[in-house]
């Protein structure tokens, strides 16, 4: 076909669809729905899984992070206030673990108490966290002022704090927080270091209470393993010499070895599972499958809305077709070939689709953006799903648009002039 | 003598309705000179529709030659009918046959599309035909907006668009008054002192007369044959 009368049939294809407004408007309603809602569910799905990646990536995607877990059993259960509940990883089993990792880059202990921290009349509850400087570097903690943890402190077992800027703000209203000193219980504590708190509203209220690192080696010798806490009337009494060890490897590589290895290390000495293994890299893969499963859900269910706008296309454009039967004759009888035929109702159907693409990709702008502004769903609108839903009403007009053109060419042209 | 521009050798055509063959055209001999203003008569049935396919190059016959100027288009394909039709066909129906989303012009421009004519000069064109058959002045207008006479006056500037080989006229004054018909038949006339081979099928005598010969067709056999003067 020449250009001339390619131009000639988009020209007339167009008008014919602009002569019947209302009709080719809501034919293009089933491929704009369809196409919108390929972008908008893709964007949400992107949106979850980005969501949900952030909070893996957050634990760090080379760590592997063990967690001492109280275990409840029930056939031991003491009501005598004597008795102690001794539970969750040791200081043997950091030894052993230090000793078999292989490419481990930092193996950072941690112990946590509860406490609350106490300058001058002012109280606020604090997680006192018991670490070494290495932590720093495995969580990214970014200090403000002052420094954090040393080597020294590890050996001297300091009694120094290191306080979030915001947990700052409220101890220290009218006072320089560095070289003041904190109480925590019992125990005094220097405050030599800010951090930046990774909480996002500063100045809010904050319902999370904040982390106070401190030497672990002075929180050993200061607090012990021993932890008393009042419950309903009973004490309740509770050993534990380590909450967590963070593993940090030095690639993505060495994280599954090691956590085999780490694994049967701990299999020893705990004939209960009071201690629990994490994997962020496995959680990421894991989250990475479950986004494929997702997007594919949301993919077909977006695909029949687009398979039926395509159907709706072809319904209208057989209608047109016996519609204009006679005109198709006239055409037929003034030397047109059955590939112009085809070509012309082709043209009206792909027109009809990709007009529909457009205003489709364009709606698939504006849903997510209004999603995200009206519910806190994080939304992102990946290029490639516009390209997609773009190309796929592009075939879709073509694919349904190829039977109605077919059975428009077909017509015996004496037939179709004889159509009333 | 002038050269033939049509020739009809043998030409038959059946239909197969279910189990039954119709004989349409039962070997149909017939030659048209260039210039020449032929009338083709006959009552319903008697194979005037069919001859008139034939011609147009609509239908193929099942049997025979069909030479239109220099080829035999008797066995030609769809495509190659399409084109023959394109090039060497002007087709006027007795319904005027304008397709009604179109202006005058693009209706008398749209053989040319298919012959790809640039659109300049296709325009030209469509306007030089206009003001040849008295619708200038409704260039823009819908087939819905004229009467039946400027109507059919479109549908021959159309079927000259392509200067085709043979005017071919399917009872052009079948909807027509009597005044338009005459009007309508006047141009044929002049059209024809002009040069141009006209084949008009119609039942009517006042249509014949103009012809230069006539044949009257009867269960698909050219029955009788005479001249008018």
């Amino acid at each position: 076909m020449n250009p001339i009368l390619m131009a000639r049939t988009v020209k007339i294809g167009a008008k014919n669809l602009l002569m019947h407004k209302a009709r080719s408007s809501l034919t293009m309603l089933g491929i704009i729905f369809g196409v919108t809602s390929v972008i908008a569910m893709l964007a949400i799905g992107e949106g979850l899984s980005k969501h949900q990646q952030d909070s893996i990536l957050k634990m760090g995607s080379t760590n592997i992070i063990l967690d001492s877990k109280e275990v409840v059993d029930e056939s031991k259960v003491d009501t005598s206030n004597s008795r102690t509940n001794k539970y969750g990883l040791t200081r043997l089993d950091l030894r052993r673990i230090a000793g078999s990792v292989q490419g481990g880059e930092y193996i950072v202990p941690i112990r946590q108490i509860n406490q609350s921290l106490q300058f001058a009349t002012r109280r606020q509850p604090v997680i006192l966290t018991g670490t070494i400087k290495e932590y720093s570097e495995v969580q990214n903690i970014k200090i403000l002022k002052g420094r954090f943890l040393t080597e020294a402190d590890a050996l001297h077992g300091t009694s120094i704090c290191i306080i979030s800027n915001t947990l700052s703000k409220r101890l220290f209203a009218y006072h320089e927080p560095l070289g003041n000193y904190v109480r925590a219980g019992e125990m005094l504590f220097e405050v030599v270091g800010i951090y930046e708190s990774s909480e996002k509203a500063v100045g809010a209220e904050s319902v999370e209470t904040e982390k106070v690192f401190v030497p672990l080696q002075n929180l050993k010798q200061r607090q012990g393993d021993l932890v008393i806490s009042r419950s309903s009337g009973s004490f309740k009494r509770t050993e534990i010499q380590l909450d967590r060890i963070i593993v940090k490897n030095l690639k993505p590589e060495y994280v599954e070895g090691n956590s085999r290895i780490i694994q049967s290390i701990l299999q020893f000495g705990h004939p209960v599972m009071d201690y629990e293994i994490t994997v962020p890299l496995e959680l990421l893969k894991q989250a990475e499958e479950t986004k494929r499963v997702f997007t594919l859900v949301l993919g077909s269910i977006a695909a029949i809305s687009l398979l039926v706008g395509g159907i709706g296309i072809m319904n209208i454009m057989l209608a047109t077709v016996t519609e204009r039967t006679r005109e198709i004759g006239i055409r037929r009888a003034l030397g047109a070939k059955k590939i112009d035929v085809i070509l012309q109702f082709l043209v009206e159907t792909v027109i009809l689709s990709l007009g529909g693409g457009v205003i489709g990709v364009l709606g698939g702008v504006i849903v997510p953006e209004l999603i995200s502004a009206f519910t806190n769903l994080e939304t992102i609108i990946t290029p490639w799903s516009l390209f997609l839903a773009f190309g796929v009403s592009a075939f879709i007009g073509v694919v349904f648009g190829i039977y109605p053109a077919m059975r428009a060419a077909s017509l015996d042209p004496i037939e179709a002039l004889r159509h009333e | 003598m002038s050269e033939t521009v049509v020739k009809l050798d043998g030409i038959s055509k059946e239909y197969h309705m279910g189990e039954m063959i119709v004989h349409a055209l039962k070997g149909i001999d017939l030659e048209v000179k260039r210039g020449e203003f032929l009338a083709i008569m006959g009552s319903s049935g008697s194979g005037k529709s069919s001859m008139l396919n034939v011609l147009g190059c609509l239908d193929r016959p099942s049997k025979g030659h069909y030479y239109l100027g220099d080829v035999d288009v008797a066995n030609m394909n769809d495509e190659d009918l399409s084109t023959i039709r394109s090039q060497r066909i002007g087709f006027i129906f007795q319904s005027f046959n304008l397709i009604e989303q179109l202006t005058v012009q693009e209706n008398i421009e749209v053989p040319l599309f298919y012959q790809n004519t640039p659109p300049k000069v296709a325009a030209e064109r469509a306007i030089e035909l206009a003001t040849m058959v008295g619708l200038e002045t409704r260039l823009d207008h819908r087939p819905s907006e004229l009467s039946g006479g400027q109507m059919q006056r479109v549908a021959i500037a159309r079927a000259l668009a392509n200067n085709p080989y043979i005017l071919l006229a399917d009872e052009p004054t079948g909807n027509l008054d009597s005044k338009t018909e005459t009007e309508i038949l006047d141009m044929f006339d002049d059209l024809n002192r002009q040069g141009m081979t006209i084949i008009v099928v119609t039942h009517d005598d006042p249509v014949a007369e103009r012809a230069q010969r006539v044949i009257t067709l009867k269960d698909g056999l050219v029955d009788h044959e005479r001249f008018n003067s």
